[in-house]
Parts: C-alpha cells; structure tokens; sequence
C-alpha cells in the first residue's frame, strides 16, 4: 500500500521525473503519429494497387495474346472451383499517346487497356476512380452531354464543347484550304516572292497556331475516315493529359491538355506476327483519377471489343476473338499465392508465354519499399524511447540520493528491501504510463486533427507539409491500428521500468543505518 | 531484577570500517533491558550507544555477539523476520524525527500499518486503522496537525508525529535515540514528559539514547557506555 501511496506523491511532488519522461511523451506521440500516417498512406496504395489490378492477372506476353479465352477460363474454374469469384478479358497494349494541343503535338507513352464494360466490375474497381459520376456506376465509351465535374476552368466538358470544337476545327481547315489554294494562285504569278518578310515581321513565334504534320501521317484506313468525327471512346488517365501547377495565390490548379470532348491519337502495335503500327484517333470520353500518380500517369481504357478490332484479334473465319490479359478475383479470404501456384502449374512458362501474377507480386517492390521504411521508422523512434530511458535512468538514481534517508525510515519501520525495491518500480511504472498516455492521447489527437494542424504549420511556416500537386491525395491519410498502438505503448512503458530497475535496486541494498545518518 | 527482559544484549562487538581504517565501536557490550521500564543508554559521541540501538533494533548485525528479544535471538534471524520484528515489535524514534516529507502527519502515522500489512489487509482494515491513527495524534496532542506535511510543523510537533507513528502499531518497546537532542529545553522536556506518560500508563518498556545526564537520572535503568564498553553497569533505581 504505502509503495503506491508514495509512488503517487513522488509523482505529484517531483516534477523533474515528469521532465524526464516528457521524451517518452514525444516518443510515443511521435511513434503513433508516424505508423498512422504509414499506415494509412500503404493501405491507400494497397487498396488502390489492389483494387486496380485485380487479385490475379494472367498476361500472355504474345504479340497477338492468348486465344480462345473462354477455354482458358473453362479451365481454371475447374482448377480454383469456388474460391473464383469473378473474371474479366483484357487487351494490354504499350501505345503512344499524340495530343494536339494549341497547334502543337504533345507525345506520352501510356499503356492502352481495353475492357471489357460487362465483367470489368467484378474483378477491379476501376470505374470507382472515373470522373463522371454516371461512368463511376458503369463506364461507357461514349461521350456524355453532361454532368462532367467542372475541374477545368477553360472549358466545360461534354458534347456541347466537342461540337463547338468541331465547328472551329471544320472553319479552320476550310481555311487553310483556302490559304493554301490562294498560295498556290500566288506562287504561279510571282516565285516565292513575299513569304520570307511577311514571316518575319510577325515577330518570333513561340508555338505554332495550326498542328503540323499530325493529319499528313495517317494510315490507310484513316484517311478513308478523315472525314468522319465519331471515333472510338477513350478514358485517359488524368496525368497523362493535365499537369498541376499552382496559380499566383497559391490555389492548386490543374492544366489540362486535352479533356473529354477532344480527339486525341494513339498508336499501338497490331497483333500480327509481323507487327505494323496502328495509329488510330479515339474521342476522350472521360478521365481516369486514382491517386496514384503511377497510374494516372500511364493508363488509357477503351472497349476491349474496339480494341479486339484494331489491333486484329479478331479471326476472320471464327470470329473468335483473342485477349492478352485475363484477370481473376477470388472470393474474400482466397490463399492468393496458392491460387496463383495452382494456375501456374497448369500453365508453366515452359510451354506458354504466360505470366501469372497476384497484385501483391505485381506491386511487390514498391509495398516491400514502405514496409521497409514503416519499420525502419519504428526502429528510430524506438531508440528515442530508449534513449529517454537513459534520462529517467540518471533522475531516477538523482531521487533515490535525495531520498536516502527517507529510505532508512521506511526501513526502520520495517518495510523490506523488495518493497523499497518496489516503490522505485511503481514509480517508473507509473512514471511510463503516464508518458506513455499522454503521448498516446497527444499523438492520437494529432492524427485525429492531422489535417487541421497541417494547414495552420503552412500558414505558419508557408511551407506546404502536404503538397497535393505530388500526393495527388487531398487529405493526409491516416489509420490508428490497436495493435501497433499497443505495442508502442507496452513498450514505451516497459522502457520506463527497465530504466528504474537499477535505481530501485540500489535504493533496495542501501543500508538503513548509513542511510539513516546520510545528511 | 525482578522484571522479566525484553530485550538482551550478549557480548556484541560491532565496528565500522573507515577506508582501510577498521574503528571499533562496540567492545562486548551486555545489556538488559527489562520490560515495562525505562532504560536510558548515556554516554559521550561516539561511544557507541546509537550503534547499540541500532543492533537492538536490528537495523544492523552485530560482528560478534546476539540479541534477545524475549528469550528468542533475533541478530541472525531472516531478514523477513527482522522486518516484521521493526514493523511489530518496536517503535522507534530517532533525533531527526525522520518522517516521511511527502506524506500528511496521519499519512506518516499510518506509515507502519501500511508497511506491515499487504494492500488488500490494509484497505479491508483501512477504517479501525485510521481510527487509531487519529486517536494516537490526539493522544500526542497533534490532532490539529493531521493533515499537515512536516515541513509544516515544528521540531516538537515532528517528534510528537513520531512518537505516534512509533506507537502506531502498538509495539511492546521504544527505542528512542536522543529523541529530544534536536529541541529546546521546554519543548524537550514535553516530549519525554509523553514518553514517561506512556510508559507509566501503558507500561510501554523505553529504551532511550541521550548525552543528558539530567535526563538518565529520571530513567529506570542507566547504562552508561564509555569507549564501547559498559563503564557502570550499576543500576540507578528512581522511584
């Protein structure tokens, strides 16, 4: 009893103690801050890598894919049975990516996913990162009149700006034709005579107004439809068409190169044995935002069926049509790598030119990365702990000095050298639970107001703690897991109490007659 | 002596090492100590008669030589045995009252029955417990000091505090050492007035240390200690 009682009036009466654990405060602030922010950041890069990439993708890495996909699936809900919950064709295809943009050709490799719109949703979520909320339900490769968020400020997207793009477009080659027929009147009535000076004087020009060359290199086929305006639909990812920047007040702006409503041309490898390129004019018909900068960056979705088409696929005979990528989702709770070993034993690379993959292998380095920095975090911020248990260490045999006599009399009234042991021990267990608490209830509080708090630092230093123009996440994401939180703590504490154990063990062997005659 | 001892000494030989210095302390001392009496310990600094104290309450293990407390030799009982003899058996009271500063006068009385009892005793007793502490502050005229912490009291109110912490847990002896060498004559003179009280009514057995001659001539029993040794072993009957 009179241990506790003490222990509890050092702890009111000895503030230096309390000093000496404020570092276990910050530590334990510090370690639960960090593995909520870790952690909610690699649970948004999991749930977006998983859920884009389906549990499990099959990739024929030949030019023309794998045929007869249907067999193939036949196939593996005969090997996985229940566990298979859901399955979609695909068409993979590396392609560049031409925007035409203020009369000039912006270039971007991207790789071109055609899907298929009735199976996509069972296996990604690929639809829940679309723009337009009506695509979000289920996508269609179609431009939409409306609806479209208003992201841009140049213009509002839909078919109403296509066709006023239109309208310039068809104006501006009229134009040109007439220019050029104009040109061709004058050049046969006076050689090359006045175009030098009048270039000139119109001053240095930074961009061109008019594209160059786009139109003039066109296959075969695309120049039968010059004429047309419907084109296949295309979702571009939105780091591939805009950048962000930031105007002059500081707002986080995005720029877009081209938006739904515009024509953009991609050109990809045919499926043939001796490939040729396709170069093909598709109408934007809606963004594609995840997040991830890795994605947004790099990915362009059409219908697998157009895609099937251009790209030949399709066999003229048996109008069976190949895909390049099967993706499978198992049921909740599925053994993903099992499942995987399973079809791969089936199809073994040594006979098909297929690559099995969960997600997981597919992400593997980039989640290997923030594991290894969650834990190397943790590791630091331990050491923090424990070098804070150096300090409580040196207070601590600082207050077992000072109460030295006090020591003595509680010796003489016959408490034991375990219970004066004791004292010592509460003391800094208390002393840790404590620190240990107020770090958890400051460190929880932190990550509860994260957002807040990181707005006042900017407005304070003006520096911007989380840039969304990198992060492409509006919000610091944040997940308190029990578990780690309990650790730290556990820990935290433990630290405390193996600091006290050698003062409180000195305080146990002092010898009541010379503590009692200590001044 | 007609009086059964409470407390014996036999032939103890304690000394303290000073660096490599060995400095004898106690030369072979016997003592009784009779119970129901007052026996005071005088003799110059140095003389040895705190280390006596000290070997009689265990605090500290003779070189050579026992302790009998009743009969039963207690210098080289277990350590565990020792503690409760402290707890129990005797109260004691020092020069430099030595209460604990954190704690309230009750909080200091009730010290030993904290100490001596395990938590979930003490919290089931917790109520005739604090009934007798505060009946002991009274009985030492402290009552209007109970919940002050010592800092806040007088010397003869600290030693007052002491006294009833000692009594706290009705021991059969008190081993007083100086316990007025710190106070004023007068507030002195109250003190050992509460401890003869004590011992006349309660028929407490006093073992007291004191370089005041004029305070052994009221005890029972003197033993005077000179260079280690009992120089007089004569006892000075008062009546």
């Amino acid at each position: 009893m009179y241990r506790w009682l003490l222990c509890f009036r050092y702890l009111r009466t000895r503030y230096i103690a309390l000093a000496s654990v404020i570092s276990v405060t910050l530590g334990v602030g510090t370690l639960i801050v960090v593995n909520a922010v870790m952690s909610g950041f690699s649970a948004e890069m999991h749930d977006k890598m998983q859920s884009l990439a389906s549990d499990i993708v099959i990739e024929s890495h030949a030019s023309n894919g794998l045929p007869n996909p249907q067999a193939h699936l036949e196939e593996i809900q005969r090997l996985l049975g229940d566990q298979l919950a859901g399955y979609s064709f695909s068409v993979h295809t590396p392609a560049m990516l031409a925007v035409e943009h203020n009369g000039q050709v912006i270039r971007h490799q991207v790789n071109l996913t055609g899907l298929d719109t009735n199976t996509y949703a069972s296996v990604t979520d690929f639809g829940k990162y679309l723009l337009h909320p009506e695509n979000r339900q289920r996508v269609q490769f179609r431009l939409r009149d409306d609806g479209y968020p208003d992201r841009d400020r140049q213009y509002k997207w839909g078919a109403e700006y296509r066709e006023w793009r239109l309208a310039i477009e068809k104006a501006r080659s009229e134009e040109r034709e007439r220019l050029a027929a104009a040109e061709q009147a004058a050049a046969a009535n006076t050689d090359e005579a006045a175009a030098g000076p009048g270039a000139a004087a119109a001053g240095p020009s930074f961009g061109q107004m008019f594209p160059t060359d786009v139109d003039q290199v066109s296959t075969v086929e695309d120049a039968v439809g010059e004429e047309t305006t419907e084109f296949p639909g295309l979702v571009l990812g939105v780091a591939t068409c805009s950048f962000r920047t930031r105007d002059a007040d500081g707002e986080v702006l995005d720029f877009f190169y081209c938006r739904p409503g515009d024509d953009v041309r991609l050109m990809f490898a045919n499926a043939s044995d001796k490939p040729k390129a396709i170069n093909q004019k598709f109408t934007v018909v809606d963004l594609f935002e995840s997040g991830m900068s890795e994605y947004d960056g790099s990915f362009a979705f059409c219908d697998i069926r157009q895609l099937q088409e251009l790209r030949g696929m399709v066999d003229p005979e048996s109008q069976a049509r190949s895909v390049t990528t099967i993706q499978l989702r198992l049921a909740e709770g599925a053994n993903l790598s099992a499942a995987r070993d399973v079809i791969r034993a089936r199809f073994p690379p040594e006979r098909f030119a297929y690559n099995i993959q969960t997600w997981r292998d597919m992400q593997g380095p980039l989640l290997a990365a923030v594991a290894m920095e969650t834990t190397i975090l943790n590791i630091l911020l331990f050491l923090i702990i424990a070098v804070a248990g150096f300090g409580i260490l040196a207070t601590f045999f600082m207050i077992v000095v000072e109460k030295t006599r006090d020591i003595g009399t509680l010796k003489a009234l016959g408490a034991s050298s375990g219970g004066v042991m004791s004292i010592f021990l509460s003391y800094g267990l208390t002393l840790g639970i404590v620190g240990a608490g107020v770090g958890l209830v400051g460190g929880l509080l932190f990550v509860a107001y994260i957002n807040p708090i990181a707005a006042v630092i900017e407005r304070i230093t003006g520096q911007e703690v989380f840039d969304p123009t990198i992060y492409y996440f509006n919000e610091i994401p944040t997940i308190v897991e029990p578990f780690t939180v309990t650790w730290v703590m556990i820990g935290a504490v433990m630290i405390a109490v193996m600091a006290s154990v050698l003062p409180a063990l000195r305080a146990a062997r002092m010898h009541p007659v010379q503590s009692l005659r200590y001044e | 002596m007609n009086h059964p001892l409470l407390l014996q000494a036999r032939g103890l030989v304690k000394s303290y090492r000073k660096n490599r210095l060995e400095v004898p302390v106690l030369r072979g001392v016997d003592l009784d100590v009779p119970e129901g009496k007052v026996t005071a310990m005088i003799g110059r600094s140095g003389s040895g008669k705190s280390s006596l104290m000290h070997l009689l309450a265990t605090l500290d293990r003779p070189d050579e030589g026992a302790v009998y407390y009743r009969g039963q030799r207690i210098d080289d009982a277990p350590r565990r045995f020792r503690d409760g003899f402290r707890n129990n058996d005797i109260g004691i009271i020092f020069q430099f009252y030595h209460l604990l500063p954190e704690l309230t006068a009750l909080e200091n009385v009730l010290a030993p029955a904290m100490i001596g009892r395990s938590a979930w005793h003490y919290l089931r007793t917790r109520r005739e417990t604090r009934q007798r502490a505060e009946a002991l502050l009274d009985r030492v005229g402290l009552s209007h000091r109970r919940d002050h912490k010592p800092t806040e009291m007088s010397g003869g109110e600290m030693q007052r505090a002491a006294i009833a912490r000692a009594l706290m847990s009705e021991p059969s002896a008190l081993l007083a050492d100086e316990p007025t060498g710190n106070l004023d004559t007068e507030t002195g003179q109250e003190i050992l007035e509460l401890l003869r009280g004590l011992n006349q009514n309660e028929g407490l057995t006093i073992v007291m240390v004191t370089h005041d001659d004029a305070i052994a001539r009221d005890a029972d029993y003197t033993v005077r200690l000179e260079n280690g040794r009992v120089a007089d072993a004569k006892l000075a009957a008062v009546a």
